[in-house]
Formats: C-alpha cells, sequence, structure tokens
C-alpha cells in the first residue's frame, strides 16, 4: 500500500523552470487529480512521478521508499497515456503481456493477469485484436488493462480521457471511478477538464504556472477556493469578479464601495485583521448567485449583450458600466433580452472576497455547505 | 427582342466552353508529366522489349529473331552467368550492409542531441556528388602507391594491398565506395524513427523492457514499411550497379568486377549488338521484379502497415 510524499519538487527544462517547489502529500488509495490549464506543469510533474523526466531537486517518497531516484521500470508504478501508446503490430493479449514476459514472469501468471484485466474492463472478446481494429473506448480499456496487469502501487493516468468523444468520456469517467473503488489503489489522474476532477477526484491539486495553488477536496475548491486563480478557474461559467475598496472596517464586518459597485456592500468575514484601505479588494460571484433587482436595490449595473438559452438555464452576458464583463445565471424562462439595461445584487452570504495579492479572505460558509465539506473530507479520511 | 436571343446564345456557349474546360483542366495540368512518361518511361520500354527480339546492329539491316537473343543468352553464353554471379555476390553482401549501416547511422543521428544538423547533412552530402566525381575520388582513396587508404594503414605499420589489383579485394572496394553514397537509405530510416511515437518507448520504460527489448520488438517492427522500401531500392540499385565499377576497375582485374549493368553496356555499345544489350535488360528487369515481389510476400509475415484499414471503429473517434 502506498501514500506518496512529495518534497519541494523542481525541474526545468534549460532556462524555464517548469515545476517550483511542490510539496504534496497524497493518502494511501486515493484517487487525486493534477487540475490546471495548459502549461501550468501537471503533465511534468505526473512524469516527475513516473521516473520519465530527471528532477533538478526534491524527493518522491511512495509508501516507506524513496524513489527520487530509482529507475521507472523500478517505482512499482503504471502509467496510461493520453494517446493510449498501445503497440500497434501487437495484438491486446501480446499489448497487455508484453512487459510481464520480459521481466521474467511466468507464463500461467502472465495469463492469470491477463484474464484477470481482460474480465475487469470486459475485453475478453477483443483480446486477439489488433489495436487499429479496435475503437478509440476499447483501445482506452487496453491502455489502462495494460496499468492493470502490472499490479502497481500507484497508477497515473494522463488525460487518459481526452481523445474521446463527450458521450464515451462520460461513459469512461463512471468506469473509472468504479475501477478505483474495485482496485483501491491510489491514482493520480491528470486532467485540464475540472468536470473529470470533481466528479472522480477524493481531492484535486490545482496548479498553476508550475506551483500548487490549492490542494482540497472539490467542494472545498468550489465552496473556499484559496486565491483568485482557483475561484476563477473552477466553476463554469467562471466566478465574476469586481473590484472594491474597503471604506470602513468594524472588526470582521467590512463596508465596500467604488470600484465596480454602484451601491455600498457590508459583508462579514471571519478575521478581524485591518485590511489596508488604500488597496482594492476584489469580491467573487458565482454567475448563478447573482440576482436581477429593481434599480434600487442593485450593486451593479450594466447592458445585456447576448443571452444564451441552454433550457433550464440561461446565461446573461452582461457589460457593466465601468467596462468591465460579467455573467449572470438565470432560469430558462425568464424573458430578459439583448441590449436591455439590467440590474443586479450581490448577496453578500453568497460572496467571496480576495485580498489586493488575490488571496481569499476566510468568510462563513452556510450550515448546509459547510455540512457537505465536512462529509467528503471524513469519507476520505475513511 | 433580339438582343435578348443573342445574350441566351451567348450564355449557352460560354456554358459549353466551360464545361470543356472543367473536365479538361486537370488533364491539362497533368499533360506535362504524361508526356514524358509516355516519350522517356513508356515508349523505350515498349521500344526495348521490341529490340529484343530483333537482331539490331546500331547501323545495318535489323533482322526479326524471335526469343534467340534470350536463348543465346541463357544456355550459350557463359559471361551471362559470370556476370550475373558477380553481381547477385555483390548484392548479397551490399544490400546488407547498406541497410544495417544506414540503421545503425540514421539511430546515431536520431539520438544524439548535439549538432545533429550538421551530422545529418555530413552523411547525406555524399550522396548528392555525382558519380563520375565520387568515383575519382575513390580511385584516389584505393591508389595502390599514393593513396589516403593505405597511407592511412602505413601509419599503423600495415603495407596496404592493391585494393583495385586484386581480383578478390576488387569487390569489396566498390562495395566500400557504392556504401559511401547510404546517405538516401539513411534519411528514409530517419524519418521513420522520428515518426516512432516516444510513448510507445515510454509505456515500455514504465513497464521495465529493457533497451534491446524495445530495439527488436517496437524500434524494428514500427520501420517495417521503411525497411522494406529501402531493401527493395537496395536490391534494384545492387542490379543497376554500372558507374563505379566501369570508371574505377572497368570490370577488372581479370573481370572479377564485371557486373551484369557492365555486360549489358558492352553488348550495347562495344560491340553495337542493341537486341541482345536490350534482351539482357529485360532479364534483369525479370530477376529485379521476381525478386522484389519475392521480398514483398515474405514481408507480409514481418512488415506492420498503421494505414490499413481499421474495422469496428463507430465508438469514439480517436
Amino acid at each position: 500500500m502506498a501514500a506518496i510524499r512529495i518534497e519541494n519538487l523542481r525541474k526545468g527544462f534549460g532556462s524555464l523552470e517548469v515545476l517550483k517547489g511542490i510539496n504534496l502529500d497524497i493518502a494511501d488509495g486515493e484517487f487525486v487529480c493534477f487540475l490546471g490549464p495548459s502549461g501550468c506543469g501537471k503533465s511534468t510533474l505526473l512524469r516527475s512521478i513516473a521516473g520519465l523526466e530527471e528532477l533538478d531537486s526534491g524527493s518522491i517518497r511512495l509508501g516507506d521508499r524513496d524513489i527520487t531516484d530509482l529507475r521507472s521500470a523500478k517505482r512499482d508504478i503504471a502509467m496510461v497515456f493520453q494517446n493510449y501508446a498501445l503497440y500497434p503490430h501487437m495484438n491486446v493479449r501480446k499489448n497487455l503481456s508484453f512487459g510481464l514476459a520480459l521481466n521474467g514472469m511466468k507464463r500461467d501468471e502472465i495469463d492469470r493477469r491477463v484474464n484477470n484485466a481482460a474480465d475487469i474492463l470486459r475485453i475478453s472478446e477483443l483480446l486477439n485484436r489488433k489495436p487499429r481494429q479496435l475503437s478509440g473506448g476499447q483501445r482506452q480499456r487496453v491502455a489502462i488493462g495494460r496499468a492493470i496487469v502490472r499490479e502497481p502501487k500507484l497508477f497515473l493516468l494522463d488525460e487518459p480521457l481526452s481523445n474521446l468523444d463527450a458521450g464515451l468520456r462520460v461513459t469512461m469517467r463512471v468506469e473509472l471511478a468504479a475501477l478505483h473503488e474495485r482496485l483501491g489503489v491510489t491514482m493520480i489522474y491528470v486532467t485540464h477538464d475540472q468536470v473529470e476532477a470533481m466528479t472522480l477526484s477524493d481531492r484535486v491539486v490545482v496548479l498553476d504556472r508550475g506551483k500548487v495553488s490549492q490542494f482540497g477536496t472539490p467542494l472545498e475548491l468550489f465552496y473556499q477556493p484559496a486565491n483568485l486563480f482557483v475561484a476563477g478557474f473552477i466553476g463554469s461559467p467562471r466566478m465574476n469578479f469586481v473590484t472594491a475598496n474597503v471604506v470602513r472596517q468594524d472588526r470582521s464586518e467590512l463596508t465596500l464601495s467604488g470600484g465596480g459597485l454602484a451601491r455600498d456592500l457590508t459583508l462579514e468575514t471571519l478575521s478581524s485583521a485591518v485590511i489596508a484601505k488604500d488597496k482594492p479588494v476584489t469580491i467573487g460571484i458565482r454567475p448563478d448567485k447573482l440576482e436581477l433587482v429593481s434599480p434600487e436595490e442593485a450593486h451593479l449595473i450594466g447592458d445585456v449583450r447576448l443571452v444564451e438559452r441552454l433550457g433550464t438555464e440561461s446565461h446573461v452576458h452582461i457589460g457593466l458600466e465601468n467596462g468591465a464583463d460579467m455573467t449572470a445565471v438565470v432560469r430558462g424562462t425568464h424573458p430578459v433580452s439583448n441590449r436591455e439595461r439590467i440590474h443586479l445584487r450581490i448577496p453578500a452570504e453568497h460572496c467571496h472576497l480576495f485580498d489586493a495579492d488575490g488571496k481569499a479572505i476566510a468568510r462563513a460558509l452556510d450550515t448546509e455547505t459547510q455540512m457537505l465539506i465536512n462529509q467528503e473530507k471524513s469519507k476520505r479520511v475513511a | 427582342m433580339d438582343m435578348t436571343y443573342a445574350g441566351a446564345e451567348a450564355k449557352v456557349a460560354r456554358r459549353k466552353r466551360s464545361a470543356i474546360a472543367r473536365y479538361a483542366a486537370p488533364y491539362l495540368f497533368i499533360s506535362p508529366w504524361i508526356l514524358g512518361f509516355l516519350f522517356f518511361t513508356l515508349g523505350p520500354l515498349v521500344f526495348s522489349l521490341t529490340m529484343s527480339f530483333y537482331d539490331w546492329p546500331v547501323v545495318g539491316e535489323r533482322t526479326f529473331v524471335g526469343l534467340d537473343n534470350y536463348r543465346s543468352m541463357l544456355f550459350d553464353d557463359p559471361q551471362f552467368w559470370e556476370s550475373l554471379w558477380i553481381t547477385v555476390k555483390f548484392a548479397a553482401i551490399y544490400v546488407p550492409f547498406n541497410i544495417i549501416m544506414s540503421f545503425l547511422l540514421a539511430l546515431m543521428l536520431h539520438n544524439i542531441t548535439f549538432a545533429s544538423g550538421f551530422f545529418r547533412t555530413a552523411f547525406y552530402l555524399p550522396s548528392v556528388i555525382s558519380g563520375v566525381a565520387l568515383v575519382t575520388i575513390w580511385s584516389w582513396i584505393y591508389s595502390k602507391e599514393y593513396g589516403l587508404l593505405n597511407f592511412m594503414l602505413s601509419l599503423v605499420g600495415i603495407d596496404g594491398p592493391n585494393w583495385l589489383g586484386d581480383p578478390n579485394l576488387a569487390i569489396v572496394a566498390i562495395i566500400i565506395a557504392s556504401l559511401w553514397g547510404l546517405g538516401g537509405t539513411m534519411l528514409i530510416l530517419l524519418t521513420g524513427l522520428k515518426a516512432i511515437p516516444k510513448e510507445l518507448y515510454e509505456a515500455a520504460t514504465v513497464s521495465g523492457v529493457p533497451g534491446w527489448a524495445q530495439m527488436l520488438f517496437i524500434t524494428l517492427p514500427m520501420l517495417g514499411p521503411m525497411l522494406l522500401f529501402t531493401f527493395i531500392t537496395s536490391i534494384i540499385s545492387a542490379f543497376q550497379q554500372l558507374t563505379i565499377a566501369l570508371l574505377l576497375t572497368k570490370g577488372g582485374p581479370l573481370g572479377s568486377t564485371y557486373f551484369f549493368a557492365m555486360y549489358i553496356y558492352d553488348n550495347a555499345f562495344k560491340y553495337f549488338d542493341m537486341g541482345y544489350a536490350a534482351a539482357g535488360s529485360w532479364v534483369m528487369f525479370i530477376i529485379v521484379l521476381a525478386l522484389s515481389l519475392g521480398v514483398m510476400r515474405w514481408s507480409a509475415a514481418w512488415v506492420y502497415y498503421e494505414g490499413e484499414v481499421r474495422q469496428n471503429d463507430g465508438e469514439g473517434h480517436a
């Protein structure tokens, strides 16, 4: 069984530093996603754990072993590649058994493992086919099968579903979750798709320009983003941001004004630390929490630029008076139309607050949400 | 009224013209190639086949002799068999060496990160030098008294042999000179190596497949189509070997480098027996064709083609 501890991991290519001191503790049996935009270093981090990249500094421990300088084959890991990396000239059985046979494993043991993996992934009838005779989903299963037969302590998956079409991706996602449940092995999964990350993971590592921006459960990331990057990255449509200044502070109660606000906004924080009045703060509000109100109640005033009607809900794109853009999610049948003047209220209880450096200023969550997050965390520990 | 009628007529004529242009245009665009093919490839081919059934001196009466040229070549001409044997010997050594050395060079160039462009150019350069210039260089290299090769051997205390004067060594000298132009083969194999997805090696590395096994079970099979192509083109160029032997040894010493192509050349331009030479060319063509077909058939067992049509691809795309 294997937990992973990564300490101060650094990796660069030439003068470009891709990973800038990564520290992570992943528990045994956990399903963890590395999530981030292109170029954030998530694949490099995964490849470093796999032993496919040489580290500049730092260490990686798997279970009680230091695997930093160990050859890839000796690390007790298996990896699934984005483009499957199946050997095109070998049939499925050969693809699954190739590595095992060359490591001197006995014939019966190889057969047992191959048949077992084929059963789990329902590819038994495909064993004699070549990869080119398989569909995308079947190839992906074979690629996962090749990892299963190694019976590794750690599974590494590099965007394994990104080459599949949308429908198949959903099916495979469910299958992957079931597979993790069944095998109970630690899995690390790289993706740029937040839906995949949110639905599959026990915890998500959000990476931004080579650094861990936040490491938490999916709901934590959504409801308690640690900074502006995570707040903007998690959730679709993305969170709206409005700048404002603190005009009054009474311990933990702040009154915000100016910037993009048409009316003062008062809210409570969890801290009574003094916030500088000369530096702007950023208010974050999810599109579905914005309320359409009468002009006198409005915190924000703007014009509707575009209404996207999706059926259950409609996305209203708004240009604010100060030039900023905003999105509001309203019910599908709301009569709002293009070029209409619109008045929005920011409910204080639903907004996030970030200081001038983009760090979150902690706020209390409603009891229901807090309970959900606690539940998620306790499930992980169990 | 008249105006309208004239207008309509003009429209019809225009449409007709544009229809012709539409159908003719593609053929006009490829016509230079088609004309070139007719006059310079298909024409001479048919012409040489016709020739081979004639007693066809350069000057004088041509007489139809049917299969006589072929019969006397196969049954009454020991030189035909000797030259063919020399060519087969040459091919048997040249072809594997050409492929193995090209492969090793390509592998080296594929793996070096320092000045790879320079080395690629350097190894390919001999292939762009014209045959005659190349042979002149090699005749200097092989010269017994003043040659570069024997000079280098003398530095390590070896008294160099007479490369081009010894019947056993002359063919070796020609093989080495021919191998100098392996840049083309190397480039094809290098392209093939670069086309192998690196994830295949990474997947193998993670699975603990050792380097030699990756070479044997991934690189070589994935290079199959390129190896087959270079195998066949090497056989063809081995059978066509003429320039180097003609200029370096003139078929000697004692006929030890008298290749089949030279035999055809001599019949045509020394003995002016064009019909007989044409028959020789067709024999060579049939031998090369048979060898190529044999290799193609054999290759089905070891060459894997990525482009073969997939079945059952309804699900997903990838």
